[in-house]
């Protein structure tokens, strides 16, 4: 198993942060664009004009015959100035370029169609989108969509590179005498259990925490074998419902969690639906298959900050090297729980913000309990401010960061780093759908245990996209420190400074990275 | 303890199809029939499902798409493709929203919470009510297993006068008894609709419903016909001014009563009272204006119960018309506080209360509890065309209503509500709905918020965010 684990991790980690991307095209036979390239097969002649003039490789030719357009590599009407504007330059007018009536059905609020669009092309390229695909915002009116960077309109350090900046972030501030877990990036994948989701998709996940050198939370479900050999870039969950925790899960991790709530469902326990529970699940949890299970909540031997204390004493204990990270909600009393948590000796608090999340849940709790987590930043930042702690703990913010931009506007609000789930899994073709409950759960071989459904999806596929969004992050990151004049992700931690609000500046503003600045 | 309260749900299937949000177009002009069709291998069989509703006259697989765009991406032509649906996008107005109208067709279908998965979708914020988030603790509260052996949260509230404090003689007896109240086992009452074709039936409908629910049901004295009366015990007939004569046959029967508010409205309060003592009686005040004063006043001259009647869309009405419910409670249940009045009297609002989440927000803002009327008729299928209220014939067919399902349709919504209230209260960590009435503590209001937590941090002078050095 040693022998296995060094194996892996030598493979992976040569990779490093210098990772070039790999074009990791959608799975579907059509992949879903903002605009539609139509071609009227009865005017065209088949004269490779189109094929001639894209750049953009919309158009291409097997042998004599034109295949059907690639609509999602096209610019869209940004084109029609182009001199190689394929409409115009077609001689039997044959092209017409619209926008794609399935736009106005992808997405939602948060995840707007052009965030989704925008985060797949991350995950097939590595590269932030050339058409007019709104990459940073969605559109929910209020919070990170609020929020804008204002760069300075000169670079204060002209000769900052990339190179230079550093987004490594450590999580052990208390010097407590145990070891240092520094990651290369301010983000790790949060916990989404096996069983929530499937093997290959949780892998995807893993192998890219391995390359990028930062961490992935199990959720509570267990600890598959599989996972074994990147032990080193795991993250073990303790919850209410214990479900396949045991020593030596403990035992083989850096970091263990210890999540009293989470932000898809504060107040509430996790419930896996029995549809879910295959004969693997059912072993790593050490229950029946078929049955439903459902986490209890809040932990039944917790009652107070004494007994808080106790259970990461009791994890410390059996464990001497971890670090623990203690995850909770956003209640209005957030801040005094930032505060217990420290005092309880956590190394990292985690507040999980109402709007993320992606186990099902009620609607009303997603909605309606608990505050978005762009409130509980500044106000617990501030708070252990005051109190004199800031500086002896992590803080890491997750439920609701869907891009680059919202990841370093958690930064500016007084976070850490961040936890991210559902981006992830959107780099893995979910488009939210919100069905990963029903039946034999997610069609598009994600949030499923059917095997069937499972192997919709290859584990090399799934982790060269999460490695190119992440790519893709990492440069707007960069780029972020880079116009503000920072080298290093650390000078970002609460400078709100660097954001103006929409309510409040009515000056023009634009942050967007592609325009040269 | 008493008996655990469980409200029985049943699925009941709608009668007429109801619009999905988008639709599927798929054109058979250019269909290479090709074996591997991408509808054959729909996950969810919609393509096998559907048929030609001819009702309707709308093809039904919208019903059955669960948007996988498994089709839309997998036929080899593009000839499938999901575009938005009109007939979705029309259905209700700016406040009852088609999301509003499908989330209660599908609880009244079901009787189940909705629920979903990858996180919510929804805006930030937004007004009234979409401005309030609730608590939720950690680790100090009840504990609670899952969905199974929740432990018991009641939802009773009463309706009357409540004395302040008890006297007791030296022989340990009451000395004066308190007046009578009636208990519901959960914080809703239902109202009849006030519009929607085929009224009889749904009327009918909504007093079943009430009576198996063990709560009431509000109707104006006039709409109160023969066949209804056998239901006098949980019926709650409204009266106006001059509507009211203590010769009405109901009244020996029925247990609460409304009187429409007017200058006079407390002598006639204790009139009826004087003949019927066991009656409760509760004073129908418009949300308008002068509400706060009258609330107060009412409460002072020994009210039992106030029910503030909001507009539909849950704002104020006349000169408060700019002034949202939550507020106009809130501003009543203050003053009724600050005069030391509060625990007195029955505080039930209506108008606008549109979702489950609605119940607890409006009682956190102050009320006892809600009555609902709109959703129910929503529950019954309809779709707030209001093809009604200009005389035309209902898409849905109201007056066809088969009340025993339409009554089931209503008790599976309302059953649904009430888990969702049982969850609320369960993440607040309290153990009955009376502990939340007025606890704005155990709320997030987002301009609390923002004046708190983002107006010292955005709120400096224009262009003042360019000069700043960083610090």
């Amino acid at each position: 198993m040693k022998h296995l684990r060094n194996l892996a991790e030598k493979a992976e980690e040569a990779l490093g942060l210098g990772w070039t991307p790999v074009r990791t095209p959608c799975r579907f036979r059509n992949p879903l664009s903002k605009y539609r390239v139509w071609r009227n097969e009865a005017k065209c002649i088949q004269c490779g004009k189109c094929v001639e003039v894209c750049p953009y490789g919309v158009h291409s030719k097997v042998g004599k015959f034109i295949k059907r357009p690639k609509s999602y590599l096209c610019l869209g009407p940004a084109c029609e100035k182009n001199s190689f504007y394929c409409v115009a330059n077609c001689p039997t007018g044959a092209l017409r370029l619209r926008l794609n009536p399935v736009y106005h059905t992808l997405g939602d609020s948060r995840w707007t169609a052009d965030l989704l669009l925008a985060t797949w092309w991350m995950a097939e390229f590595g590269t932030l989108p050339y058409m007019d695909l709104e990459y940073r915002i969605g559109a929910s009116g209020g919070g990170f969509d609020k929020l804008r960077f204002i760069f300075p309109p000169q670079i204060p350090d002209s000769k900052l590179s990339h190179e230079d900046i550093s987004l490594e972030l450590s999580l052990n501030q208390r010097n407590d005498g145990r070891p240092q877990l520094t990651l290369s990036v301010p983000w790790y994948s949060a916990g989404m259990s096996f069983g929530s989701i499937s093997l290959n998709a949780m892998l995807s996940r893993l192998k890219s925490a391995v390359t990028y050198n930062t961490l992935m939370s199990t959720g509570e479900g267990g600890y598959p074998e599989i996972l074994y050999p990147y032990d080193h870039y795991v993250v073990t969950q303790v919850a209410t419902g214990l479900f396949g925790v045991r020593e030596d899960t403990i035992q083989r991790v850096r970091m263990v969690e210890f999540k009293y709530a989470q932000g898809a469902k504060p107040g509430l326990g996790g419930h896996l639906l029995g549809d879910k529970v295959t004969e693997a699940v059912a072993h790593m949890r050490e229950s029946v298959p078929g049955m439903a299970l459902f986490s209890p909540f809040p932990f039944h031997s917790v009652y107070s900050v004494e007994d808080h204390k106790k259970h990461l004493d009791w994890i410390k204990e059996v464990n001497p090297r971890a670090l623990v990270s203690v995850k909770v909600s956003t209640p209005t009393d957030v801040d005094m729980v930032a505060v217990g948590s420290f005092y309880a000796g956590a190394h990292v608090v985690q507040l999980d913000g109402s709007y993320g999340g992606t186990g099902a849940a009620p609607d009303i709790a997603k909605k309606n309990i608990a505050m978005p987590i762009e409130y509980a930043i500044p106000k617990v930042h501030q708070f252990l401010l005051h109190e004199g702690i800031r500086r002896q703990i992590t803080l890491i913010a997750s439920g609701g960061i869907r891009t680059a931009f919202d990841v370093a506007k958690a930064i500016a609000l007084g976070a850490d780093g961040v936890q991210i789930g559902t981006a992830e899994l959107v780099a893995l073709e979910c488009l939210r759908c919100h069905q990963c409950e029903s039946g034999r759960g997610c069609v598009r071989g994600i949030a499923t245990t059917d095997p069937e459904l499972t192997d919709m999806m290859t584990v090399d596929w799934g982790a060269n996209r999460v490695r190119n969004m992440y790519h893709a992050w990492v440069w707007q990151l960069k780029e972020i420190l880079r116009r503000l004049g920072l080298r290093s992700i650390r000078e970002l931690v609460g400078r709100t400074d660097v954001l103006v609000h929409l309510d409040y500046y009515k000056l023009p503003v634009d942050d967007d990275l592609r325009r040269s600045g | 303890m008493p008996a655990k309260y469980h409200i029985h749900v049943k699925p009941v299937p709608p009668r007429f199809t109801t619009p999905g949000k988008s639709t599927i177009l798929d054109w058979g002009e250019g269909c290479l029939r090709c074996t591997t069709c991408v509808k054959q291998s729909c996950p969810y069989l919609a393509f096998k499902q559907r048929s030609f509703d001819d009702i309707s006259l709308t093809d039904t697989i919208d019903a059955f798409c669960k948007n996988c765009y498994r089709c839309v991406q997998g036929c080899p032509r593009e000839l499938v493709v999901k575009t938005a649906n009109p007939q979705y996008a029309h259905l209700g107005d700016q406040y009852w929203t088609p999301e509003v109208i499908q989330v209660t067709w599908y609880q009244a279908e079901t009787g189940k919470i909705p629920v979903s998965g990858a996180g919510y979708g929804g805006a930030f914020a937004g007004k009234g009510f979409d401005g309030i988030w609730t608590d939720m603790s950690e680790i100090v509260r009840p504990t609670r297993d899952g969905i199974h052996g929740r432990e018991y949260i009641s939802t009773v509230i009463d309706l009357g006068r409540k004395p302040l404090f008890l006297l007791f003689d030296e022989n340990r007896n009451l000395v004066f008894t308190p007046p009578h109240r009636l208990e519901i086992p959960l914080p809703i009452i239902l109202a009849e609709p006030s519009l929607g074709a085929g009224p009889r039936p749904v009327r009918q409908a909504v007093v079943s419903a009430a009576q198996r629910l063990g709560t009431l049901a509000l109707l104006p004295r006039p709409h109160i016909s023969a066949d209804l009366k056998k239901f006098a015990p949980v019926m709650v007939p409204s009266y106006t001014a001059d509507t009211l004569t203590l010769e009405d046959p109901l009244l020996p029967r029925v247990r609460l009563l409304e009187l429409l508010d007017h200058p006079k409205v407390l002598e006639q309060v204790e009139e009826v009272k004087k003949r019927y003592p066991r009656i409760i009686i509760s004073v129908k005040v418009p949300a308008n204006g002068k509400v706060v004063n009258r609330v107060k006043e009412l409460t002072e001259a020994g009210a039992e119960v106030i029910h503030l009647a909001a507009s539909d869309e849950a704002q104020g009405l006349a000169d408060a018309a700019h002034l949202h419910l939550k507020d106009l409670l809130r501003q009543c249940h203050q003053r009724l506080v600050e005069f030391h009045l509060r625990d007195t009297v029955t505080l039930l609002v209506s108008g606008g209360i549109a979702l489950a989440e609605h119940i607890p927000k409006a009682i956190i803002c102050g009320a006892d509890g809600v009555i609902v009327d709109l959703p129910l008729l929503i529950a019954l299928e309809c779709r707030l065309c209001r093809n009604c209220v200009y005389g035309e014939s209902c898409p849905v067919e109201m007056e066809h209503l088969n009340v025993k399902r339409g009554s089931q349709r209503l008790v599976n919504l309302l059953g649904a509500w009430n888990n969702q209230l049982l969850e609320v209260l369960g993440a607040m960590g309290l153990r009955e709905v009376r502990r939340l009435r007025g606890e704005v503590g155990r709320a997030m209001f987002v301009e609390d918020l923002e004046r708190e937590i983002f107006a010292p941090l955005f709120a400096r002078p224009e262009g003042e965010a360019l000069k700043r050095e960083p610090t």
